[in-house]
């Protein structure tokens, strides 16, 4: 009887155009499922041209300060000589003209362009920073529930319903400037930093729900799988096994929701601006930029397309890349 | 190696069974098992709580350097079993002792040092190995998280382990689903031999694995148990592949053992009904044009949660009678056999 | 069944007890005064300390709750400036509106309800049909447009959408009168005409999402054994879609729907303040910029009730679809 395994090798994918591994001398290196995620995302296009886009995006709001340098405008400055007497913006489609590329703000006579930029600061800042917050929430919360189960899984369990039964939308609205009134009163300056961290505050409080429940269910399934006993029966300690035998297994769905998060708290805030409870005039915002545009809806419709359409392709761009994700960490999953 | 005469196993007045024992190079059992059970209650809808009893009162030990098959079709509990000795598990009742001690109940820091005499492999190539390790890592983790530190380090430790069992020392970086499900076998092979047990709870290792391979995988542990002097309780349903390992065996139906005893006594001279039945259904390769009679069982295998009384096995027995359903057979020997059976009427006839 | 039943009402019941405490605490308990923030603008300090007085404010704070609550069981005795008896269900007095809290609920809350429950219709049908028919006729050209029909729709925004269609079906076109609300009782097709653009705005937003997640689900379903299984056996193609797959595709869509039109019902504030409508979203809004607490507080309640009441519905249900669940 051979003990050789060269028998039954099976090796399941061979590298692009790469010749057989040479079995002496040099060590092998197996591509783990990461990196077999990573190849399948390169190759699809959609996640591509999708991250190109976020990529760009994300550098245009991270660089505002150095664009508005460049551009020579600022998001709070006035031309209200380029406004009739109505203060509606003169010109083409709500003034766009060399030096204004989005036009101005009917009333106040702002720049556009410089104000999204500012705003898709704000946006990808509150909804990233949420974004990682409420995933790390979650997470916690799921693999505890998850694998020691019980009264902590009972009481998590208890917890999330109570989340979930708390109309967000309306409590925000109650909580944001209730908080803001305790700390600076009613004629006091709010530096929007600290409306910021309100926000994500809130959204922390009523998020964590949906990526504990996932994991959650992930990390149930996961526990009846024989490597999880094997792991026990060598002895590993509690901290082993949830961060180095259970949570590498489920980075992929968990990679997902996070993807997905981002852009549903990106329409989160801009819906709380939108309502007057988001970041305080005069900060930038996408929401509240559509708010004030839709008083102007007859006599500049200029002024809600922008913003508009920019979110529209933010979001997009983020499902986009999300959904590509997914199938590159999961190819079974249907299409 | 040659087999040992097994010591002859005599009823001490009073019905209790007791081993004697008989002086010689095979001396104290490794494992003991006492009456050990394991229920599981089950929460019904309304109705009352009924209990699972999957495994109700088990007796066996096993030999240091002996394998011990253990057989039974499924839900006969010996899978609840292998879990129990090696503490995955906790028992109801009974007692299990591993080199002297009793090790029933034994958890958290004192059951370190355990781990590291008696370990498992599992039955499933597929789930038992965590996808995102490699086998390196795999395999190196019960040294690593016992603060085991071999000289040349562990990587050359696990590198010498894959070598043992047939694998490639250099695939050390690869993972799992990059290995067929035989050699994932040998990976849960190489982790459960890392820490240098003396024990090996192996649940059918060789279940999942296609029939050619299952050769290999087996003739492996054999050469493991002859070079390393390990024992194995060796769990699995399939009769042909536990006789080309076991030097003794034990047939669980239901929860308890029915028959146990030294392989060709089993194999040669089966008594019990059961292990008759069992065995009929083996297709024998040296009797070419036609297969023994195959004897086919009536009725439903019971439920583990509502045992029948008396002798679990009567509703299905063709020789059941009375005192089947009222009196329990105890498992010892019967008359013309060297092998324990419980049962009334065990067969004293071999089969044809 | 029962057994189940009674498990999720009293959970149901634990989590509006509380919803209720908490939103009492975050109102009452918040070191900004309640009064100057119930009060109008122009109160001066005798008649702040007055409202106090009639409003119990100066009891200890469990027994404020525990009026508060019986208030809304039992109906109580408010001071006789504030109009006397209560009855129940009680929310308390709104000085902003001056009117009690349940005239106010009463007024608004069959707008929202004329807003949601016909959209959730439409979206429910076309979201899901249109999923289900892509997922069947998967890789056509019906299905492209049904997955870009679904991103879209999944990354636009409501407000956006709304003023879109506003500027051009009301504004521009004139196909459509500006939203409004008329009682579905005194003219059927008033109320149709004057909620038709909330309607197909919400409609075509949830469709999207709603068609992307059934169209999921059905493919993984579709891709089970047991459909494969059942072809095989001869069954015809609808029996098997549409009696078997769909029933199994369909139980996670219930509960996320479920979730949904608890949670619109109690949070159409974006639809009613883009198209103007007074229901009950636009009521909480008024009411956190005015500081109306008691409308505020009711109002909470009320969107809980929705959600936790539309939970329990969608676990009856589920249990009914998925008899595994009745058995736990």
């Amino acid at each position: 009887m051979s003990l050789s395994p060269s028998d039954d090798i099976a090796l399941s994918e061979i590298g692009p155009a790469g010749p057989r591994p040479q079995a002496v001398g040099r060590e092998l290196v197996g591509r783990s499922p990461g990196q077999l995620a990573w190849t399948r995302l390169r190759r699809d296009r959609t996640a591509m041209i999708s991250g190109t886009v976020l990529a760009v995006l994300f550098i245009v709001a991270v660089a505002a300060p150095l664009i508005e340098r460049l551009y020579g405008v600022g998001p709070q400055q006035q031309f209200q000589d380029a406004l009739d007497s109505y203060g509606m913006p003169l010109g083409y489609s709500g003034g766009i003209t060399g030096a204004h590329w989005f036009g101005l703000e009917p009333g106040l006579g702002r720049d556009i362009f410089i104000r999204m930029v500012y705003g898709l600061r704000t946006s990808l800042f509150v909804a990233v920073v949420a974004a990682v917050v409420t995933t790390l929430i979650g997470v916690a919360a799921g693999v505890l529930a998850g694998y020691l189960g019980g009264w902590i899984d009972a009481v998590i369990g208890w917890v999330t319903d109570f989340a979930l039964a708390m109309p967000f939308l309306i409590v925000a609205l109650a909580f944001v400037p209730t908080v803001a009134l305790r700390f600076y009163g009613q004629r006091e300056a709010e530096p929007a930093l600290f409306r910021v961290a309100v926000i994500i505050v809130v959204f922390a409080i009523f998020g964590w729900t949906s990526a504990a429940r996932l994991v959650r269910g992930q990390i149930v399934s996961l526990r009846e799988r024989e490597f999880v006993e094997a792991a026990q029966a060598s002895g590993v300690g509690l901290a082993h096994m949830l961060f180095r035998q259970l949570l590498p297994n489920i980075w992929a769905p968990i990679l997902v929701s996070f993807s997905l998060a981002v852009p549903s708290y990106v329409t989160n805030e801009a819906v709380l601006s939108f309502l007057g409870v988001g970041v305080v005039d005069p900060t930038p915002d996408f929401g509240a930029m559509i708010f004030r545009s839709i008083n102007y809806l007859q006599t500049d419709p200029a002024y809600v397309f922008f913003p508009g359409v920019t979110i529209f392709v933010l979001v997009l761009a983020f499902n986009l890349f999300g959904d590509s994700l997914r199938d590159a960490l999961d190819p079974k999953s249907s299409r | 190696m040659t087999l040992q005469e097994r010591p002859l196993d005599r009823d001490a007045p009073g019905g209790t069974p007791v081993r004697q024992r008989e002086p010689g190079p095979v001396a104290e059992p490794l494992l003991t098992v006492e009456g050990l059970t394991r229920h599981f209650p089950v929460r019904d809808r309304l109705g009352p709580r009924s209990i699972v009893r999957a495994v109700d009162g088990v007796d066996f030990d096993v030999r240091p350097g002996e394998t011990l098959g253990l057989v039974g079709e499924s839900g006969c509990g010996k899978t609840t079993t292998g879990r129990m000795i090696v503490r995955l598990l906790e028992p109801t009742a009974g007692r299990i002792r591993f080199d002297g001690r009793d090790i029933t109940h034994t958890r958290g820091r004192a059951l370190r040092p355990l781990r590291r005499e008696l370990q498992i492999i599992f039955q499933d190539p597929y789930s038992s190995l965590n996808p995102r390790h490699t086998i390196g890592k795999i395999v190196g983790i019960p040294l690593q998280v016992n603060g085991v530190r071999p000289e040349g380090g562990i990587k050359r430790r696990v590198q010498e382990l894959l070598e043992v069992v047939g694998l490639n020392p250099e695939h050390y970086n690869r993972y799992p689903h990059e290995f067929s499900g035989g050699q994932r076998q040998r990976v849960g092979i190489a982790r459960a031999l890392a820490l240098r047990p003396r024990l090996i709870v192996a649940d059918e290792p060789v279940s999942a694995l296609d029939v050619s391979i299952q050769a290999q995988v087996v003739n492996l542990l054999r050469q493991l148990q002859r070079e390393l002097g390990l024992a194995f309780l060796f769990i699995a349903h399939d009769l042909a592949v536990v006789r080309h390992f076991s030097h003794r065996v034990a047939v669980m139906y239901l929860g308890r053992i029915v028959e146990i005893g030294a392989r060709d006594d089993i194999y040669r001279r089966p008594r019990h009904p059961y292990t008759r039945a069992l065995l009929s259904a083996v297709p024998d390769v040296d009797r070419p044009g036609g297969a023994t009679g195959r004897i086919r069982l009536a009725g439903d295998p019971a439920s583990p949660a509502d045992p029948p009384s008396g002798c679990r096995f009567r509703t299905r027995c063709w020789k059941a009678r009375d005192i089947c359903a009222t009196e329990e057979p105890t498992l010892s020997p019967r008359e013309g056999g060297t092998q324990l059976t419980a049962c009334h009427f065990p067969e004293t006839e071999p089969p044809q | 069944m029962l057994r189940f039943l009674i498990r999720r009402v009293l959970s149901a019941v634990l989590v509006l007890f509380a919803v209720s405490v908490l939103s009492f605490l975050m109102f009452f308990a918040l070191p900004r005064d309640p009064v100057t923030a119930m009060c109008p603008k122009n109160c001066n300090p005798a008649r702040l300390e007055r409202v106090r007085q009639e409003l119990g404010l100066s009891d200890p704070l469990y027994q404020q709750y525990v009026g508060y609550m019986k208030g809304i069981f039992v109906g109580r005795d408010l001071n006789s400036a504030l109009g006397g008896h209560c009855d129940a269900p009680c929310l308390g007095y709104s000085y902003v509106n001056s009117e009690p809290v349940t005239r106010t609920i009463t007024r608004v809350l069959p707008v929202t309800l004329s807003i949601v429950i016909p959209a959730a219709v439409l979206w429910l049908a076309l979201g899901v049909g249109l999923g289900m028919i892509s997922a069947l006729r998967r890789g056509t050209v019906l299905d492209r447009l049904a997955i870009g029909f679904s991103l879209t729709g999944a990354s636009l925004q409501l407000y956006f959408v709304g003023a879109v269609l506003l500027l051009v079906f009301s504004y521009t076109l004139h196909v459509v009168p500006v939203p409004h609300y008329t009682s579905i009782f005194h003219n059927p097709f008033d109320w149709a005409d004057g909620l038709v653009l909330p309607w197909l705005t919400l409609a075509f937003l949830f469709a999207a999402i709603y068609a992307r997640l059934s169209r999921a689900q059905m493919l993984e379903t579709l891709s089970e054994d047991f459909v494969r299984t059942a072809r095989a056996k001869g069954l015809a193609k609808s029996t098997v879609y549409g009696r078997h797959a769909l029933r199994a595709a369909i139980t996670p869509i219930v509960t996320i729907a479920g979730m949904d039109v608890g949670a619109a019902l109690g949070g159409t504030v974006v639809t009613e303040t883009t198209f103007g409508l007074q229901g009950l979203g636009r009521t909480v809004w008024d009411a956190v910029r005015e500081g109306d607490l008691p409308t505020l507080m009711a109002t909470v309640l009320i969107a809980a009730v929705f959600v936790v009441v539309a939970n329990i519905l969608v676990d009856v249900l589920y249990a009914f679809i998925d008899p595994r669940v009745r058995l736990r």
